[in-house]
């Protein structure tokens, strides 16, 4: 019964077992899992790196986007609390972050575009690039929660605030992560893996984008 | 049946369905308390009754868990069980904790020993042996399958299955924890079962689901891994963070509330992604397999699935609702179709699926087994009906109106009449399913069809 030896795939796959007294007849469904991570995933499959990463992404979007629909809601309970509470964010340092941010999206695409030329070294360079606009605007994100704790606000001053740090916070998690990710494919840089994690982070260029309004800008 | 030790999912079997007896007859008894208030109040108090009824049943689910591990582990790896005899030793700790379990709950032995008396906490009352015994249970099963699984064939279905298995048992330490402070004894306390339910449990039921319809269906592996691969980053995306929809009024810190409503409310997403799973790959079937009933099963079990867990669980979620609705009946009309739809179908799917191999039986006598199924669905769906009705007006009640809480269960009275008319068709239903899974029958009513391969697309 046991097989220890077994033969190669091909051999294994055209290996149709006799009908057994249960039903379970031919073994085609049951074929050795090898490219079940590539192949067709339908309408995924046209998007450019790993369809699981859109997967996430979708995900991503739509818990921002509930946060969104949440922070809507809260701030329609009270809106002179948000308002107020809105002017003691640091527009300036919200609109640099932004600014860094784009920029370091921009070298992100640049990255792929040398990828795909074969110009991995280059590459890397923007990758690289990238990956320390991350940092910088992680940078100026602490500063800003240091300007906050330093005034006494905290997590849990008001609805306001709560909101302001679950969303950015969550957001700037998302940014270590994709640094984390763009050095990873910047170390193994085949052009799928570049694409899969530049994707990633566009989204968390795009989910600053729409937050940085929502939360810092919007009366 | 390929491999000798797919046997051993047969005991495993057999002692949940008796379990499963037990639990439905337990709910039966506990919907007639509802009735009838001071009926076995001295002998058998209602928290005893209710705590019979849960904890039966999530030891009937992991009983199957483990039966449908070592039924399908063998087929995936392509080898036999590691140590049969661990795997029989598992079972004997688990039967004898139960056991222990229910004369310590039933007389109360030892009162306030550490070690043989009960915990006191609810739902994890189990006296400490029998924990420590279910953790070393977990130990033996867990090296068993595993070493299986890394000497043979690795494939998603058993790489997920496994994920699944490793983080009931971590999850499960949890119970062991039991910190001072009553916040964060409620915080741990949620990690064993809850996280289970929202997370890990969801991976061995898009395992199992996923193994029963490449069986089933005969479609291509590779379409099928690619469905549990997104449907497991679904289930872990949402479902662990989820879970802090039961934070919002133990005394966590207030953000729990938006990461508990945000989160949650994503949590329909896998339940609907199996919903979409299992009815395209029945649409793309290039096989007609002959047991129509596990295919039943499994097509119900993710349907049930997303209106119990998914819908039922979004209904009372979102942080301003639970603030009214939490503890009322609209919790037990979830908790009721989510476990139900979830696990208890997939069990039954899975031995649907497994009892005809497993005791080499060619009739399934699965008009009855289907036959049990509607009945046990509509008998469910009616009380999941029931209760939120009940719900609605007792949080209206209750908590709108601050009318006393024995008041409002005064009047809730008609709607555990019909509970109760609801329970005991699930019973029946129970005895029917039970029925046609151990007892033969000469012929089949369904004719077989033909099995000859068809030509692939």
């Amino acid at each position: 019964m046991q097989c220890q030896n077994q033969p190669p795939a091909a051999e294994r796959v055209g290996a149709v077992g006799a009908p057994s007294a249960t039903g379970d007849i031919d073994r085609r469904g049951d074929s050795l899992p090898g490219d079940s991570l590539s192949g067709d995933w339908g309408p995924l499959s046209q998007l450019p790196g790993h369809p699981m990463m859109w997967i996430l992404i979708v995900s991503e979007l739509l818990v921002f986007g509930a946060a969104f629909i949440a922070f809507a809601a809260a701030r329609s309970g009270d809106p002179a609390l948000f308002a107020a509470s809105q002017d003691s964010l640091d527009r300036l340092l919200g609109a640099i972050n932004t600014m860094v941010l784009l920029t370091s999206g921009l070298f992100a695409a640049l990255a792929v575009n040398a990828v795909a030329q074969g110009a991995t070294g280059r590459g890397r360079a923007f990758l690289g690039i990238a990956g320390g606009l991350g940092l910088v605007f992680l940078a100026i994100k602490a500063l800003e929660y240091a300007e906050k704790h330093a005034a006494g606000i905290g997590f849990d001053t008001n609805s306001f605030f709560t909101l302001y740090y679950l969303t950015t916070g969550f957001h700037a998690l998302h940014v270590i992560a994709g640094i984390a990710i763009l050095a990873l494919v910047a170390w193994r840089s085949s052009l799928e893996n570049v694409e899969t994690g530049v994707a990633f982070w566009h989204m968390v260029d795009l989910i600053w984008v729409l937050l940085f309004p929502v939360i810092y800008l919007m009366r | 049946m390929k491999y000798q030790t797919q046997k051993i999912a047969f005991a495993y079997f057999a002692v949940a369905m008796a379990l499963f007896a037990v639990q439905v007859l337990g709910g039966f008894i506990a919907a007639y308390v509802y009735v009838n208030p001071n009926f076995l109040s001295e002998l058998v108090p209602f928290n005893i009754l209710r705590m019979l009824h849960t904890n039966s049943l999530v030891v009937w689910l992991l009983l199957g868990f483990f039966g449908a591990a070592y039924y399908l582990i063998p087929e995936e790896a392509e080898r036999e069980i590691e140590s049969p005899m661990l795997a029989y030793l598992q079972l004997l700790i688990l039967v004898i904790g139960t056991a222990g379990v229910v004369v310590t709950y039933l007389f109360d032995l030892f009162p306030g020993n550490p070690v043989l008396g009960k915990e006191g906490r609810e739902f994890l009352e189990q006296p400490l042996w029998v924990k420590l015994g279910i953790v070393v249970a977990a130990l033996i099963f867990l090296y068993n399958v595993t070493m299986t699984v890394l000497k043979g064939r690795k494939t998603a279905i058993t790489n997920v299955l496994l994920l699944g298995l490793w983080g009931i048992a971590i999850f499960f330490l949890f119970s062991l924890y039991n910190p001072g402070n009553l916040s964060v004894d409620k915080m741990y306390w949620w990690y064993v079962v809850h996280i289970w339910v929202e997370g890990v449990w969801e991976l061995v039921m898009a395992a199992v689901l996923a193994f029963l319809l490449l069986k089933l269906t005969g479609v291509d592996r590779e379409v099928i891994e690619k469905w549990l691969y997104a449907i497991v980053a679904l289930s872990l995306f949402t479902g662990l963070l989820g879970t802090g929809h039961h934070y919002y009024w133990i005394g966590t810190p207030g953000y729990w509330q938006w990461v508990g409503s945000i989160f949650s409310s994503l949590e329909v997403l896998p339940f609907f992604a199996m919903v979409l799973f299992s009815f395209s790959m029945v649409w793309k079937r290039r096989r007609e397999h002959p047991n129509n009933a596990a295919l039943l099963w499994s097509l119900g079990c993710a349907v049930l699935a997303f209106f119990g867990a998914g819908v039922w669980g979004f209904m009372h979620t979102l942080h301003p609702i639970n603030f009214y609705t939490h503890g009322t009946q609209i919790t037990a009309a979830h908790g009721h179709l989510a476990f139900f739809g979830a696990y208890v179908s997939l069990n039954l799917a899975v031995i649907t699926y497994a009892m005809p191999h497993l005791l080499g039986r060619e009739p399934y006598n699965q008009v009855l087994n289907m036959v049990s199924f509607w009945v046990m669905a509509s008998g469910m769906a009616f009380m999941t009906f029931v209760l939120t009705f009940a719900g609605v007006v007792q949080t209206h009640l209750q908590r709108v109106q601050g009318e006393n809480y024995m008041d409002v269960q005064d009047q809730l009275g008609l709607f555990y009449e019909m509970r109760l008319a609801a329970g005991a068709v699930v019973v029946i239903a129970v005895l029917i399913y039970l029925y046609s899974i151990f007892v033969p029958r000469k012929g089949e009513l369904i004719k077989r069809p033909d099995t000859a391969p068809t030509p692939a697309e």
